[in-house]
């Protein structure tokens, strides 16, 4: 069931918080939601020391120092704009997590009024922009992965689906067992890696068996996991962030 | 079919075989998927949202009450007629079975389905004390005869396929190989028919065990449960002490809520209701009813606020049966009698962490147990915390607290951290494709077998960022 959340009018300003994964590996993503965002006429503040949420060593069971790491990302939004971030998981750690993390400590109410501020990138352009989209693209068959921290910590199912939806030439494929986890899991990909590729393995079939050569996600992690399981067999099917698909396709 | 003896310890192993038995593969995935049907059709014209609430403050409450509410139990018991017995541990309830059974000369045990009972290795200890135990669930019955364990808590023989069962009826039984599942049922039927009349005395579970009225619950399709607890002289009942309810109300909504999670059905074939022996002038009914409330490691997960949570479980299943880890393994795979998410969080507390280090990082806190679960229990927090546990950075309260934990992780992470907090070097870092790798957790191959190595981006974000910011300026 989808958490009730009263979403603020359009903002002037936004923060975005890139994320560790978008940082490194894909950029493009993270310039493409800022370049989603401007469009919309809200002004970005990045801000410079922005590093990595801290949900790796946390879901690792080091708390320690995920709330070290944790603690430095706190200071990073002393204005009261909203916190945009292109992930699910990382938008689901500052939301949900940060409050426990810090439970007790003297940073606990500003975790608190942080995780109050967060969303997610396609639920801010669904719910707080009601972003319309002109596509210029030629028609095609895509595929969505919605991540499971997007499906389930956050209960935004929804919003990747319906921002592709208002892709006049895109024609959204449904996939067997779409709610089924990709196989990344973080560490986990790593920690049991046979049956995290046999998850991933399933997941590039479902997604292959709907004829499409291409599919989105809004989830950095899973792209890496989908997009590279998909490389390895040398198959012709592309992955792509959907800031970067909505942002190529109405620009 | 071999047999083999599965241990949490080997859950790498088992998971390798697992996964590389296209039976075991095509057996679990289709099952799975049945039941993953089943439930979401069922749910349909229920407020599923506003029971599972129900079911989860039901269950709270009973905890929250725990202690009063057993003394109310057994009072309550013990004035139908019932007799009571504590046990701390599965060998001191084996041993009240054991006793009971040889105090009425028993020499043989037919058994209901018991999940406490395979946690306790109850079979075992029985025939060493030259006691028979047959199960007479039918799933139950088939991993008996095959010397297996069960590989699920509500579909034991759920990695069987009808070859295999009609193999193995035929190689321990002497029935025809048929794929007739209606003539394998029969013949099984006819086999336990004789068993249920001979018996000296029938062992059961308990689904709910209601303080209130001193009612044991027994949820089943089969018929077993009630010839169990009604045909033979004695019946004991065994219970893990949480299965506690407070009144009798309670047991509605819970119902409803197990048997939709476990098998999508609205009703069980069969729904007992035991209070009391036979009662004079009763025509059936045991002469005998004894309850044997079983701790086992209980308690101590009560003394915790978080791990308190993992009591709630009315054993459904249904986190085995939406888990994308489960359904790819199969239950044998954690070498534990509860597998799965739940398993992944119980188990732990009763074999500690050195045996199940490796079942909370067993999934990918994809979250589809926590949000399948009809009482709410925060699987996937609950996951985090045994996680937090094993590598020392929990509150110490479980048994083997702090055994993962080693230098070279702890390394990394330190690195990770100092990293992380110190931005001019993250964004050097970033900025410097290759140097990378230093900042991973855990070494990449066993990623690389099976997907390409992510590559660093040439500009990072936070370099794109200042150049955009610069575009817009000028």
């Amino acid at each position: 069931m989808t958490p009730v959340k009263l979403y603020p009018p359009k903002p002037e300003k936004v923060y975005f918080y890139g994320t560790c994964l978008v940082d490194i590996f894909f950029p493009e993503a993270g310039l493409d939601g800022v370049r989603l965002l401007e469009r919309e006429g809200i002004e970005v503040v990045f801000p410079e020391d922005q590093t990595c949420c801290g949900q790796p060593a946390y879901t690792s069971g080091y708390e320690s120092e995920a709330r070290a790491v944790a603690e430095s990302q706190l200071a990073l939004f002393p204005e009261p704009w909203p916190i945009v971030v292109p992930s699910g998981s990382c938008g689901g750690m500052m939301r949900t997590h940060y409050p426990a993390l810090f439970a007790g400590t003297n940073s606990e109410v500003r975790a608190m009024e942080v995780a109050g501020r967060i969303f997610e990138l396609t639920e801010f352009l669904v719910h707080v922009c009601h972003l319309q989209l002109e596509d210029r693209g030629a028609p095609e068959k895509v595929a969505m992965h919605t991540s499971c921290s997007a499906r389930r910590e956050m209960g935004l199912a929804e919003t990747g689906p319906a921002l592709l939806a208002k892709l006049g030439h895109v024609e959204l494929v449904e996939q067997a067992r779409a709610a089924e986890c990709c196989g990344f899991g973080g560490t986990f990909a790593v920690r049991h890696p046979e049956v995290s590729a046999a998850m991933v393995e399933d997941k590039t079939q479902a997604i292959e068996a709907t004829g499409t050569k291409r599919f989105v996600t809004s989830d950095c992690g899973c792209l890496m996991n989908i997009g590279g399981r998909f490389e390895h067999q040398e198959k012709p099917v592309q992955g792509e962030h959907i800031a970067s698909y909505l942002w190529r396709r109405t620009s | 079919m071999s047999v083999e003896i599965y241990t949490p310890q080997a859950f790498h192993r088992q998971a390798h075989d697992a996964l590389g038995n296209p039976q075991i593969r095509g057996n679990f995935r289709k099952a799975m998927d049945g039941l993953m049907t089943k439930r979401r059709d069922i749910f349909n014209d229920w407020d599923l949202e506003t029971l599972r609430e129900l079911g989860a403050n039901i269950r709270l409450r009973a905890l929250a009450k725990l202690p009063d509410l057993l003394e109310q139990l057994e009072a309550n018991c013990q004035a139908n007629g019932i007799q009571m017995h504590w046990a701390e541990d599965g060998d001191q309830a084996c041993r009240i079975i054991r006793e009971i059974c040889q105090a009425r000369g028993a020499k043989s045990v037919i058994k209901g389905k018991s999940m406490v009972s395979e946690e306790m290795h109850l079979n075992a200890h029985l025939e060493e004390a030259g006691i028979e135990a047959l199960e007479s669930d039918l799933g139950e019955y088939l991993v008996q005869l095959n010397e297996q364990t069960p590989s699920h808590i509500i579909m034991p023989a759920i990695h069987l396929n009808t070859d295999e069962i009609s193999d193995i009826l035929h190689d321990k039984t002497g029935t025809e190989r048929t794929r007739d599942v209606d003539y394998m049922t029969a013949a099984a039927r006819q086999q336990l028919r004789e068993r249920f009349m001979s018996a000296d005395v029938g062992v059961s579970g308990v689904n709910f065990a209601v303080a209130e009225t001193g009612t044991l619950c027994l949820v089943e399709n089969e018929g077993n449960g009630r010839m169990t607890t009604t045909v033979p002289p004695v019946h004991i009942a065994v219970t893990g002490i949480e299965k506690v309810v407070e009144h009798l109300r309670d047991v509605a909504p819970l119902y409803a809520l197990l048997t939709r999670s476990a098998t999508g059905q609205h009703v069980t074939t069969y729904f007992n209701l035991i209070n009391s022996p036979r009662k004079r002038g009763e025509r059936d009914g045991p002469e005998e009813v004894h309850l044997v409330l079983v701790d086992n490691g209980r308690s101590s997960i009560y003394q915790d606020d978080e791990l308190l949570d993992t009591l709630r479980c009315i054993r459904c299943g249904a986190c085995m049966n939406h888990c994308p880890v489960y359904t790819r393994v199969g239950g044998h795979t954690y070498g534990t009698t509860y597998p799965g998410p739940i398993g992944s969080i119980l188990m732990p507390h009763m074999l500690g962490l050195e045996a199940t280090q490796d079942l909370p990082s067993a999934s990918s806190l994809c979250g589809a147990c926590g949000e399948v679960c009809p009482v709410k229990i925060p699987i996937p927090d609950l996951l985090v915390r045994l996680r937090k546990e094993a590598v020392g950075e929990g509150r110490g309260n479980v048994l083997g607290a702090g055994v993962k934990r080693n230098k070279k992780e702890v390394a990394a992470w330190k690195s990770w951290q100092w990293m992380a907090t110190h931005p001019g070097a993250w964004r050097g870092g970033t900025a410097i494709a290759g140097k990378l790798q230093v900042m991973m957790p855990a070494k990449l191959g066993p990623w690389t077998d099976y997907r390409t190595m992510p590559k660093p981006a040439k500009t990072s974000l936070h370099a794109l960022m200042k150049r955009h910011r610069q575009e817009k300026e000028s």
